[in-house]
């Protein structure tokens, strides 16, 4: 019995490294932040993330597969070697590059505060102005970093998916929420976020923020990185990454 | 002091006990107000009216035949959608708050469930205890004040011991909508630091919590009602929770 | 306003009762995957811990004292999160790539199976203990080998005595599996709360899901008193 255990297992070991042609990728994403990975109502994967990954795994030669993962555990699902990388806006920052390696960034956007439209007690979104206020943020973001950072003297809430902070923030339990700007706007312009409006745009703080998104990869995979790195650099050039922007957005996302 | 402990419980430690302290409020306020509702829903129950028990059989078969969590995400997201209704009644500031909410979920869940406790506990008692007081001329409410309450509250003891454990248990769901309580901010330090061992650290806890609680709770019956017992039986002893709810479960 | 919102329910790409549905279903099979873990290793547990030697009974007395005691939330945490770690961390000593993972639903199967079996052991050992020393004597007697004796003296009897703790242990698995929603399960309450997500109807969508839970407990009591009813036949007390 243990010898079949054995041969089966060694079998399994075997037949399992890619072909020497296509790279075999496994993409992490999260699927729940429009316009970037989000789910249409028919159950498909799409936003501006996924576009871009595809792009890179057709420039990098790769069949690439998606793996939906909630936001809160998708870099220890990336260290239990769920998935090989992950493509989810995560924004490249000090802390996380700590556990995990990243690549250059795909773009870079600034936060902002969004409020609901009938509160007019609120103009300027300034520390002084939230004094006392509650801050509703994804948790295990950037943008929940920043908030208590910066706003140290108004609570902040913590939810697993942006669609719970706005359940709150249209039901008036969090007085203004904070996330990036694409991802407000992408809301607010639709019937659901008819309720809200964008407060005022943050400046974004490197540190905190980092250098915008990039993709993860497990710690030690430089070679991925790289192959990421230079399959980005491909799409820039050649035009894919202009044609998949135009797509959503009307203005760069990349940044400087 | 902080040299020796490793390092996630230095940075997170007083995090975790903060957590600690919410699951207690968490719990003994439910715990509370869930007793005097389910004295009040126990009462509708053994009532003679069939509107009246009717409604509360199914008051009790819908607290427990359902989700907490499920229960909970329709009081704090549900009810929050008509945060406009509630702020013209007054309510707003109340329902507003996460804790709150929580806590009222916790507070109608565990009533159902206490409910069926009082209900067993003073069904147990043999009749003759209420003759006995009626002959001595006491009205029923006397009976049940002096005479009734007193001992199925006995009867009752290791059941609410029981719902108390579970209680705890049970109040982790409350992280899900942003309670800081101890799993709340166990998964703040472990999605801040990756370090897994904050989770043992937190079920450490939990389980610190539960087995106290459940000696205490065992060495309480058995001292209070060594009256019932023969000399030696230890019956009540090395009682485990779980063990009574069998009972308390038929509905 | 009313039919709009019933509308919601429809079956097809405008509502979301197919998903609803397609929700239910992991959830009962969550349920009915779980169940027989419970069972089984809840009986191993609960002759170990009636055991005299203290090898069987002291580390099953820890593993039940342990899944009772803690809240099943964070079982799953650990179970989901843990074992992909220590899975991967134990694969990867010997190969590059992974060969299994562990999706949610066995991760739920795993964290919910556990605290099942510790909670269906306090119900076998109380209905172990109910079954009166007499038959066992007389099963001795008869010359029955010790399976011949479980089989058919102490199962059938274990069962009458078990059942009704039983059947209520499996309205708490059906209950618990509403947790398995958090770390992303497509169950019902999942799907339930993704339906709220994307039409911002929070109060009628959990309203439909709780109707959906109780129908299901309801219908579960039956069965189970009905089973009850058999297995109490032809034995009076």
């Amino acid at each position: 019995m243990t010898r079949f255990l054995i041969a089966a297992a060694l079998a399994a070991g075997i037949a399992l490294p890619a072909s020497a042609e296509q790279m075999q990728l496994r993409i992490g994403t999260e699927g729940a932040y429009p316009p970037f990975n989000y789910f249409d109502s028919d159950n498909n994967l799409i936003g501006f993330d996924i576009d871009i990954a595809k792009a890179l795994c057709a420039e990098m030669n790769a069949e690439c597969e998606f793996i939906t993962q909630d936001w809160d555990g998708i870099i220890p699902a990336l260290m239990a070697n769920k998935f090989d990388a992950i493509i989810a806006s995560m924004s490249i920052t000090a802390e996380r590059d700590e556990v995990v390696d990243f690549s250059k960034k795909y773009y870079n956007t600034p936060p902002a505060l969004a409020k609901a439209k009938d509160r007019d007690d609120l103009t300027t979104g300034t520390a002084e102005e939230l004094d006392g206020m509650i801050i509703g943020a994804q948790s295990a973001t950037t943008h929940a970093n920043f908030a208590e950072q910066y706003y140290p003297d108004s609570e902040l809430r913590r939810y697993g998916t942006p669609e719970e902070y706005k359940l709150d923030l249209a039901n008036g339990r969090v007085d203004v929420v904070i996330d990036d700007i694409v991802v407000l706007s992408d809301w607010l312009a639709s019937e659901d976020g008819a309720c809200c409006e964008i407060l005022v745009p943050l400046t974004p703080d490197p540190e905190i923020n980092g250098a915008g998104a990039g993709i993860a990869v497990r710690e030690g995979e430089t070679e991925l990185a790289e192959k990421f790195n230079a399959a980005i650099e491909a799409i820039r050039a050649d035009g894919t990454y202009a044609e998949i922007q135009a797509k959503y957005f009307d203005f760069d996302v990349y940044g400087d | 002091m902080t040299d020796w402990l490793p390092s996630i419980l230095a940075e997170h430690g007083d995090d975790l006990i903060d957590g600690f302290l919410i699951t207690l409020q968490l719990v003994i306020i439910s715990m509370l107000f869930g007793i005097v509702l389910g004295a009040i829903i126990a009462r509708g129950r053994m009532s003679k009216n069939k509107a009246v028990a009717g409604l509360a059989w199914f008051y009790v078969a819908l607290f427990r035949g359902t989700p907490l969590l499920a229960q909970l995400y329709l009081i704090y997201y549900g009810l929050g959608q008509f945060s406009g209704f509630w702020r013209d009644v007054g309510l707003w500031g109340f329902l507003r708050d996460p804790f709150n909410c929580a806590v009222l979920s916790f507070t109608l869940n565990t009533a159902a469930y206490q409910a069926e406790i009082f209900r067993g506990a003073v069904q147990a008692l043999p009749k003759g205890q209420w003759e006995g007081g009626a002959a001595l001329g006491m009205s029923r409410f006397m009976v049940f004040r002096k005479i009734v309450l007193p001992q199925a509250t006995l009867y009752a003891l290791r059941p609410w011991g029981n719902e108390l454990i579970l209680m705890i248990k049970g109040s982790a769901v409350a992280s899900v909508v942003t309670v800081y309580d101890l799993l709340g901010e166990t998964r703040l330090a472990y999605s801040d630091t990756f370090r897994f061992d904050v989770y043992f650290y937190a079920a450490g806890l939990y389980l610190i919590l539960v087995e106290t609680l459940r000696r205490v709770w065992n060495a309480l019956e058995q001292r209070l009602t060594r009256h019932l017992r023969r000399e030696d039986d230890n019956s009540a002893k090395n009682a485990a929770p779980g063990a009574g709810t069998a009972a308390a479960a038929q509905l | 306003m009313d039919d709009s919102l019933l509308g919601l329910l429809r079956f097809g790409p405008d509502g979301w009762g197919d998903e609803l549905l397609a929700g239910l279903q992991i959830t009962v099979a969550l349920a009915l995957a779980t169940a027989p873990i419970g069972l089984v290793l809840g009986f191993i547990l609960a002759l170990a811990r009636r055991s005299e030697r203290a090898m069987a009974r002291v580390p099953a007395t820890i593993f039940t004292t342990v899944f009772k005691g803690l809240p099943e939330l964070i079982t799953l945490f650990i179970v989901y999160y843990g074992s992909s770690l220590a899975l991967a961390w134990l694969l990867g000593l010997f190969f590059d790539e992974p060969i299994f993972e562990i999706s949610s639903f066995v991760a739920g199967m795993v964290a919910l199976g556990a605290v099942s079996a510790s909670f269906a052991s306090e119900v076998f050992m109380g209905a172990l203990a109910g079954i009166p020393r007499g038959q066992l004597e007389a099963a001795d007697a008869l010359g029955l080998s010790r399976w011949a004796r479980m089989r058919n003296v102490i199962l059938p009897q274990v069962m009458r005595l078990a059942l009704p703790g039983l059947g209520n242990l499996w309205l708490v698995l059906l209950k618990d599996t509403a947790l398995v929603s958090v770390i992303a399960l497509p169950d019902l309450l999942r799907r339930t709360f993704i339906a709220v997500g994307s039409t911002k109807e929070p109060f009628f969508f959990f309203t439909v899901a709780i109707v959906i839970y109780f129908t299901i407990s309801m219908l579960s009591m039956a069965v189970f008193q009905l089973l009850e009813a058999r297995y109490a036949r032809g034995y009076s007390k």
